[in-house]
């Protein structure tokens, strides 16, 4: 994504482009750990859904269904907050992908 | 109608606000701005006045009230002085981030410890990096004059940046002078029409003020920062000329007097100033060529124009209102000094600091700034770089 130069920002710190924080893919936060998600242990309880901070886990149909990468930093709090016996989502080792320019 | 009013420093900043009129007014009092605030409250209750009255909990709520009422769109002011204006340090950078153009009343005075109520510049000094333009006066009338021009300059689309009055307390601020008090509809008429660029209450657009800057962003978002007070020396230049033909005191970035054939020149700001007139009136009457730099825009520091008055003399002394510990003198000094570094020739400078916590300064004070000037000027060399005026030493 090309980066504005300093003249060609909106005054002020204003951002007239709403809702444009989905091209700030998080997922490149992650550093050495994913979720993996394993359907058959799902008791479809949303708690990963409602713990997640960055909207990461996949609904369709009402059912969660994985987990979307390019937003996940890999914080692991689904997996600790999974109460199914057998755990829906487990973290695993993930090689490190250093992503070109760093945040967004 | 204009007319003669006899006013102090506070009352005339309200009369001044009275005829502005801004859309929101946030104030916490504080000494010695409170009559500021006192006053307004009483034109609000009065009915004189239609802008939202906002009295909240702290300077820096007012700050933030200030911030939020600007970025709806609003045009909006307030006053506030010493420990206040400390108490809203953060906010100050937030409203000149956000390029909003807030005009403060700051009646200059000291900061604790000890505590202290009486005028001196490290309010408005501590202040001096938060983006604000700042523009210092030496009477009532000047208080007066900047604080109606501030919203011109403020608000010009090329600036865009908060600015902020300054006033000695108790020294302008409590006493009466008579001052000229301009019609209010030509205050209204020299003021204009606030446009707002971008209200938050314009909900046709979608739009997020102040968001977060990574490390890819925040510093183009600095930088552009920076263009609102690097553009307004022509805006500052233009609407204190127009101020001139329209009410026939026009200002500048600073007062020269009796600089003409000057060989040894005294730079102070503010009410101070007043006395080394009368100073540099009787040293002339000696036959003594001195005269006085008095700068009225403190940020952005017209380095240029500072430089090219000051370049021909022999001597200069800056007398700061204020202390920077640890530094190489203290805050004009080093502008000025540092304006100067780029001639072959230059003249000697020293500083001295004054008047800390409502010292006085008396025309004797300036008699011996000369003397020490004089010597400085015929020997080319300075014993003291930094001393400090009517201290117990």
């Amino acid at each position: 994504m090309k980066k504005e130069t300093w003249k060609e920002l909106t005054i002020g710190t204003i951002n007239l482009e709403a809702g444009n924080s989905v091209k700030n893919l998080t997922g490149t936060w992650r550093s050495g750990h994913k979720p993996e998600f394993i359907q058959e242990n799902c008791i479809q309880c949303f708690f990963c859904w409602l713990y997640c901070p960055h909207f990461a886990i996949l609904v369709e149909d009402e059912e969660v269904v994985g987990i979307n990468y390019d937003y996940c930093t890999g914080c692991g709090m689904c997996a600790e907050e999974c109460p199914s016996k057998e755990k829906a989502i487990v973290m695993v080792k993930e090689e490190i992908k250093l992503a070109e320019g760093g945040t967004t | 109608m204009s007319v003669l009013k006899t006013l102090n420093g506070n009352q005339t900043i309200a009369e001044a606000v009275r005829q502005v009129d801004p859309d929101v007014l946030a104030a916490y009092p504080i000494t010695p701005s409170t009559a500021i605030v006192e006053t307004i409250a009483q034109f609000k209750a009065d009915g004189l006045i239609t802008g939202e009255f906002v009295c909240p909990e702290s300077e820096h709520s007012a700050m933030s009230v200030c911030i939020g009422a600007a970025s709806a769109g609003g045009r909006v002011m307030t006053a506030t002085a010493s420990q206040g204006l400390a108490l809203m340090w953060e906010m100050l950078y937030i409203a000149a981030g956000l390029r909003l153009p807030i005009v403060a009343a700051i009646v200059n005075r000291s900061l604790s410890a000890p505590i202290n109520i009486h005028g001196d510049h490290s309010d408005t000094m501590g202040a001096r990096d938060s983006g604000w333009i700042q523009i210092y006066s030496e009477n009532c009338q000047e208080a007066y004059d900047n604080f109606i021009q501030a919203f011109r300059i403020a608000e010009h689309l090329d600036v865009r940046t908060p600015v902020l009055v300054g006033l000695d307390g108790f020294i302008i601020s409590h006493s009466l002078e008579v001052i000229q008090v301009e019609d209010d509809g030509k205050v209204k008429e020299f003021v204009g029409e606030y446009q707002p660029l971008y209200p938050l209450l314009d909900t046709s657009r979608k739009m997020t003020v102040g968001p977060i800057d990574f490390t890819d962003y925040y510093f183009e978002h600095k930088r552009n920062q920076l263009e609102g007070i690097e553009n307004s020396p022509p805006v500052i230049e233009k609407v204190g000329k127009e101020y001139g033909e329209k009410f026939g005191r026009a200002y500048g970035f600073f007062e020269e007097y009796r600089m003409d054939d000057a060989e040894i020149c005294i730079v102070v700001m503010s009410s101070a100033a007043g006395t080394c007139k009368d100073a540099i009136d009787e040293l002339r009457d000696e036959g003594k060529k001195v005269g006085l730099l008095k700068p009225r825009i403190f940020r952005p520091f017209p380095h240029e124009k500072i430089a090219e008055a000051l370049k021909n003399m022999k001597a200069v002394a800056v007398l700061d209102r204020s202390s920077s510990p640890g530094a190489f003198g203290a805050p004009v000094f080093t502008e000025i000094r540092n304006s100067l570094y780029d001639f072959d020739i230059r003249p000697k400078v020293v500083n001295y600091v004054y008047g800390l916590g409502g010292r006085d300064i008396m025309v004797d004070h300036f008699k011996e700034v000369a003397s020490k000037l004089e010597k400085i000027a015929e020997t080319g060399k300075a014993d003291e770089i930094y001393g400090y005026l009517n201290l117990r030493e």
